[in-house]
């Protein structure tokens, strides 16, 4: 019998945790994608309105907003490549921790190229 | 005396057949195959709007008009739209399936997902078919340079 502080087949390793976050990425960009072509079809009603609804993603807060959005898009991109290997590549299964991590450090690379230009955009520098 | 005739052993015999549609195998194949393309496409579609020039700050009716002028860049967004919506759509709807369970809530959350995927693929398709670049009677100083050359 399986117990919670040794694991079961998924319990706090890799594969669960990666599952939970590509669900919880998928479903916030989903919304984010919902509201962005919303904004982006203001371009049909005037240019004064399109510039008012954009200026806002501008904004120090949003601008912390892409941050988390770019964050989200990275790892549900780099895990969904993980997930297609794991299900094509004769290997894919028994590497599927070590893509994991392959993931994490592909997605902290984006990040790190990423934050500090969003900041230099958004505060100038 | 009646012969009694015993099929020979296997003849006859074929495994239940599957009685459901091969839906559920397309969509499984969809989301990798749209996936990979995604990743291209909005991969490419952040650099040029977050990351190159002055990123975000740059974006205006002006930025968009520049970009739509192209028949690259529609395509490429109308892509985007139609893949990434239905990638979309079709992951809400396994997510509905997994957890809702009553038959009444997994058909109305499935409904209002169906017509909101509708409404923001038909409206987006047509802002990128029916954009003008160049509004008559807009304020120049909010248009792409090129509105003004002619």
């Amino acid at each position: 019998m399986a117990k919670a502080s040794t694991g079961t087949l998924y319990r706090g390793n890799e594969g669960m945790w990666s599952w939970v976050a590509h669900r919880v990425t998928g479903v916030g960009i989903f919304f984010f994608l919902l509201v962005h072509v919303l904004d982006t079809a203001l371009v049909r009603v005037s240019p004064e309105a399109y510039n008012a609804v954009i200026g806002t993603y501008k904004t120090p807060f949003m601008a912390i907003g892409e941050i988390a959005l770019v964050a989200a898009i990275a790892f549900h991109a780099f895990n969904g490549l993980r997930v297609i290997l794991v299900d094509f590549s004769k290997s894919g299964p028994k590497n599927q921790k070590k893509l994991f991590w392959g993931v994490i450090i592909v997605w902290l690379i984006i990040m790190i190229a990423f934050i500090p230009r969003q900041l230099m955009h958004t505060f100038g520098g | 005396m009646s012969t009694t005739s015993i099929p020979a052993p296997r003849t006859g015999y074929s495994r239940h057949k599957s009685t459901r549609s091969k839906f559920e195998m397309f969509a499984w194949l969809f989301m990798r195959i749209s996936g990979v393309v995604l990743v291209i496409l909005i991969f490419g579609h952040l650099f040029v709007n977050l990351w190159a020039g002055e990123g975000v700050q740059a974006i205006d009716f002006g930025f968009v008009a520049g970009k739509w002028a192209s028949p690259f860049w529609q395509i490429w967004d109308l892509l985007m739209l139609w893949l990434a919506m239905l990638h979309g759509t079709n992951g809400l709807r396994t997510i509905i399936m997994d957890y809702a369970e009553k038959p009444g809530t997994r058909m109305a959350l499935q409904m209002i997902l169906y017509i909101a995927s509708v409404i923001v693929i038909v409206l987006g398709t047509l802002v990128i078919f029916t954009f003008d670049p160049c509004p008559a009677g807009a304020d120049p100083a909010l248009l792409a340079s090129f509105c003004s050359a002619a």
